[in-house]
């Protein structure tokens, strides 16, 4: 063993190795969690069957539906509302395939179905240390726990069912250093869009990107999850926080995490996953948090980021111009003051507890604007019932907007859940990409606190005016 | 998998940055459970007009681009998702290779398990082929190679084992599954 300091990466990287890296091949690297949803694992799971092959670990997977899902509730016959026959027979492919393959598939009559990413780590399953891969781009969210956590394609999906293995090389790694404090109405997904808007939506291709320093340390892990949730935003293969008692508490009794004895020895490994003093990063980018305004984007890609008070910047190229004029903005203007038309708050971005409380902070007592339509996805069946103990869903109704069943819903819009062409969106999910929410809908990327500050002004607005009352 | 050793084609050229897989295939078309038929819904919204008939302007909708099975796209090409459906749709329209100055991660990993060289030229000679739309060329994959139509070469970088499995027809999971005792023995090592 080398005792050169090794980052977090190389630290998980080397733990699963089946076999290292050649000139000729890539590394075996062993998968400790595999998170299965239903738009990407159809066709890995026939080229199982027609090869013959079985699910090599099912006690590794987690299963569930989320995207093509509907967040509307079934009707008296217990129908439920799927956009049409596709995203319903993609559903019932997932329960087909899980059934025959022996995958345990936390389906609709589960408590704990959600977005995935939102689900492994209310359920315990990601934990520090692990490598764990999902046919989904988002899955870098598991970083937060410390855990090499990245997004595959279906192929790979089918690799990972048949040899809970993926051949791959090393990536680099991206150290981005936070130092300070945030300040108020400054939430994680400010953080992170600044993040993104300072390095470029290709800032971090061919990385893996260690968030550090005092503002990281200080966020609790759905803040951490929000962070490392957009690494793949600025191109990034994964994003990595090393856990720490913040993420030992939030695990601790939690359905799959050790217990007893074993959780102590668990803490202990978990610990030693962090980057050593003086580790080398391939790059290195520091940042002052107290720098950090409220963000939001303006173009369409989510690299295209400002701050909530500044004006519209010139387009530096035809690109950025496209994107002006798909946006319906000008250069000079602020977007600030915007009219909007809807107003989703949900996905694995901003789907958690502490994101619908932040939201219903600012709507409590007071009404969404005429002619906005608010949309409230709770993450998971979890975060919907905790939800409705705290009684969050008659805030959100009472302001006048719906309160859905959990799902990815209209961050992609599979199931149906999108806006009408030329439509304006504030969206606390990840991807302002043109036609995202629906053919020429226009997204605008915010935090919770500035969705549902929008909601209530009818325009694109600052949350603190809210905020101050209500603290 | 077929082996893909040698491609020759005039260029499309796409010469936009940052094409997401969101626009190569929008995600209401990853409802299908097959690998295939996905070359209809390419580029939907840039190729289709609201009224469903193809747009003229754009660039694949020309008719020097038709039967075209090289695109060339700006920078940052495929960013976004995962969706495996991105190179399916591309290799199902007839699309075989893509070349831009950077390439997302996911999106080439998963063009190259499926028959679809995606590779990043530098950005001279991507430049050179951004600017000279429709160009015959001449991929060869064991040289690492494109010809242009002057005689001259561009080289151009290609992962070794992704360079294997293209010109062999070999997939990778094959790979894998003969590294089964190693995984095993893995397996049981952690669990000592």
């Amino acid at each position: 063993m080398s005792t050169a300091p090794q980052t977090l990466l190389d630290k998980i990287w080397n733990a699963h190795q089946v076999a290292a890296e050649t000139a000729a091949t890539p590394a075996i690297l062993y998968i400790d969690l595999h998170l299965v949803h239903e738009v990407t694992s159809p066709q890995a799971f026939a080229e199982l069957r027609i090869r013959g092959l079985k699910v090599r670990r099912p006690d590794r997977i987690v299963a569930t539906m989320d995207h093509s899902t509907p967040t509307l509730p079934p009707d008296a016959n217990g129908k439920r509302p799927y956009l049409d026959k596709a995203t319903e027979a993609q559903v019932a492919k997932l329960e087909a395939n899980t059934k025959e393959f022996g995958v345990e598939l936390y389906g609709w009559n589960s408590s704990n179905r959600g977005i995935v990413h939102v689900m492994g780590p209310e359920l315990g399953a990601t934990q520090p240390g692990m490598t764990i891969v999902c046919g989904d781009s988002h899955t870098s969210t598991h970083g937060a726990f410390g855990a090499l956590a990245f997004g595959i394609g279906t192929t790979e999906v089918g690799h990972v069912l048949a040899t809970q293995c993926l051949l791959q090389r090393k990536p680099k790694s991206l150290s981005i250093t936070v130092n300070g404090k945030l300040t108020k109405s400054v939430t994680a997904k400010d953080l992170i869009l600044h993040i993104i808007g300072r390095i470029g939506m290709n800032g971090g291709t061919g990385h893996v990107i260690e968030y550090r320093g005092s503002a990281i340390e200080a966020l609790t892990m759905e803040e951490r999850m929000t962070v490392c949730n957009m690494s793949i935003e600025a191109g990034a293969k994964a994003g990595l926080i090393a856990a720490d008692a913040t993420t030992f508490e939030f695990l601790r009794g939690r359905e799959r995490v050790p217990k007893g004895l074993d959780w102590d020895n668990a803490v202990k490994l978990w610990s030693g996953f962090k980057s050593d003093p003086g580790a080398v990063f391939d790059r290195e980018v520091v940042i002052d948090a107290a720098t950090i305004k409220p963000s939001v984007t303006y173009g369409t890609n989510p690299g295209m980021v400002i701050a909530l008070d500044a004006a519209v910047p010139a387009a530096k190229d035809a690109l950025e111009q496209r994107a002006l004029d798909y946006m319906q903005l000008e250069a000079g203007h602020q977007l600030a003051g915007t009219k909007v038309d809807i107003v989703f708050v949900g996905s694995c971005t901003n789907g958690r507890l502490s994101d619908l409380r932040a939201t219903a902070s600012v709507l409590r007592g007071r009404k969404v604007a005429d002619g906005v339509r608010m949309l409230v996805v709770p993450g998971s069946e979890q975060v919907k019932r905790e939800a409705e103990k705290e009684g969050l869903h008659e805030i959100f109704r009472a302001a006048g907007a719906e309160w859905r069943e959990p799902g990815c819903s209209m961050c992609l819009g599979m199931n149906g859940d999108i806006g009408k062409p030329g439509q304006l969106v504030v969206s606390t999910s990840n991807r302002n990409f043109e036609g995202r929410q629906g053919p020429g809908v226009r997204t605008v990327l915010a935090s919770p606190l500035v969705a549902a500050a929008s909601a209530l002004a009818g325009v694109v607005a600052d949350p603190s005016q809210y905020i101050s009352e209500a603290a | 998998m077929n082996p893909l050793t040698h491609i020759q084609s005039r260029t499309a050229v796409l010469p936009f940055e940052n094409i997401d897989t969101d626009r190569i295939i929008p995600a209401r078309f990853l409802t299908t459970t097959e690998r295939t038929g996905l070359g209809k819904s390419l580029f939907n919204d840039w190729r289709y007009r609201a009224d469903g008939s193809e747009d003229p302007e754009f660039a694949l909708n020309k008719p020097e681009a038709r039967g075209c099975e090289i695109l060339v796209a700006g920078r940052n090409f495929g960013c976004g998702s995962s969706r495996e459906h991105a190179p399916w749709a591309l290799t199902d329209y007839g699309i075989h290779a893509v070349f831009s100055s950077e390439i997302a991660d996911i999106f080439r990993g998963n063009a190259l398990k499926n028959g679809l060289l995606a590779v990043v030229l530098d950005e001279a000679d991507h430049r050179y082929l951004l600017d000279h739309p429709g160009i015959e060329l001449k991929i060869d994959i064991a040289a690492q190679t494109i010809e242009l139509p002057d005689g001259r070469k561009i080289e151009f970088p290609l992962e070794p084992f992704a360079k294997h499995c293209l010109l062999m027809g070999v997939d990778q999971l094959g790979f894998l599954l003969q590294h089964e005792a190693q995984i095993a023995a893995f397996e049981q090592a952690r669990a000592a």
